[in-house]
């Protein structure tokens, strides 16, 4: 039985589909059938961060509305032997999604996958309410700024209350906070959220902190999710990540800035 | 906290202490409405079309509010009537 996790935020911009790219690629990498599904209907965006724009024949809305097979839908990953996309339908039809056809989908993956990668769209509507409704655990993606940290604990009372865990009165979601566009200089000098700071507001688990990272967009340019991209410091943070996903104690590592000056070396930096 | 955190907090607020003064109000007040049953509106609004009947006021100048101590919760009514 697959584990379902949505990757969500309530904002847009935060870096949830290089997320949902990185982290599905990194639990393939680790031997476990992967599928990500991009929610985002109308605004399909997954299959670029993954490479695999050109290879989209049918999608999501396709297979819910019974046009294609799921067989014939999955694209598969031409890196990772493990991993697949489902990629979003460009429809503009806003009810393409629904909760039967969403859920048909999912269970039908859970038969064969081990993890469901829920890539949610920003906001709260139907898209993201759908891409988490089912979900199992949740990677919300927030950046060390008031809009995002504002939005994510919205989205954590939604995950709370109107999830299927939540309605049927089961165990709740397991809920992760990874932090993306972290610069510690900014946060030594004041001028940025620090990792505790955004953990004592929202207090649930910390899976990860991403460093405001070149590599991403490098990355994302060519394709390639950013965890695959093994010297730069975003891609070893996402494997770290994964890792803490699985259960593994990993240390945090790119809280501080590379060099410390003299005095934080007198008095201590971050632990 | 190191050290040195101790000494820049003394000093003044930093952008980054205001944002989280801000967050950490506005968070725990989107999380108390949460909490409330969803009829709260709906009662809210029927209450002021009640009191329009004798008084003249405008939509803000009543509040409801939940809150509970306990075992029990306490509605609280706050109605603002106009000068005469």
């Amino acid at each position: 039985m697959a584990k379902i996790i949505v990757v969500t935020s309530g904002k847009g911009g935060v870096g949830k589909t290089t997320t949902s790219a990185s982290i599905g690629t990194g639990l393939a990498l680790r031997g476990y059938k992967t599928v990500i599904i991009d929610f985002d209907v109308g605004l399909r965006n997954l299959d670029l961060i993954m490479g695999c724009e050109r290879r989209v024949v049918y999608d999501f809305v396709n297979v819910i509305q019974g046009d294609a097979t799921l067989a014939q839908t999955l694209i598969k990953d031409k890196r990772l032997e493990n991993l697949y996309v489902l990629a979003a339908s460009q429809t503009r039809d806003k009810d393409a999604l629904t909760t039967e056809g969403v859920e048909r989908v999912i269970s039908e993956l859970a038969e064969t996958f081990d993890f469901v990668i829920c890539d949610s769209p920003a906001g709260i509507e139907k898209g993201a309410h759908l891409a988490m409704y089912f979900a199992d655990e949740a990677i919300v993606v927030t950046n060390p700024e008031v809009s995002s940290v504002r939005d994510s604990d919205r989205m954590l009372g939604l995950l709370a209350s109107k999830s299927r865990r939540a309605e049927l009165g089961l165990e709740p979601i397991k809920e992760h906070l990874l932090l993306t566009r972290y610069s510690p200089d900014r946060v030594i000098k004041g001028e940025m959220l620090g990792v505790e700071d955004v953990e004592e507001i929202l207090s649930i688990r910390l899976l990860g902190v991403v460093p405001e990272s070149k590599s991403v967009l490098k990355a994302s340019n060519q394709g390639v999710p950013v965890i695959l991209d093994e010297e730069s410091d975003a891609g070893q943070a996402y494997s770290d990540a994964v890792d803490r996903l699985l259960g593994k104690d990993v240390e945090h590592r790119f809280l501080d800035v590379k060099r410390q000056g003299l005095l934080q070396r007198i008095f201590g930096g971050r632990e | 906290m190191n050290l040195l955190d101790f000494f820049r907090e003394r000093k003044k607020q930093t952008p980054a202490s205001i944002a989280k003064e801000r967050l950490q109000i506005i968070v725990a007040h989107e999380r108390n409405q949460r909490c409330e049953p969803d009829y709260l509106p709906a009662l809210q609004k029927e209450l002021i079309e009640v009191i329009r009947k004798y008084v003249n006021i405008d939509n803000d100048q009543v509040q409801v509010a939940l809150e509970s101590q306990g075992n029990c919760s306490i509605l609280e009514l706050n109605v603002t009537l106009p000068d005469r």
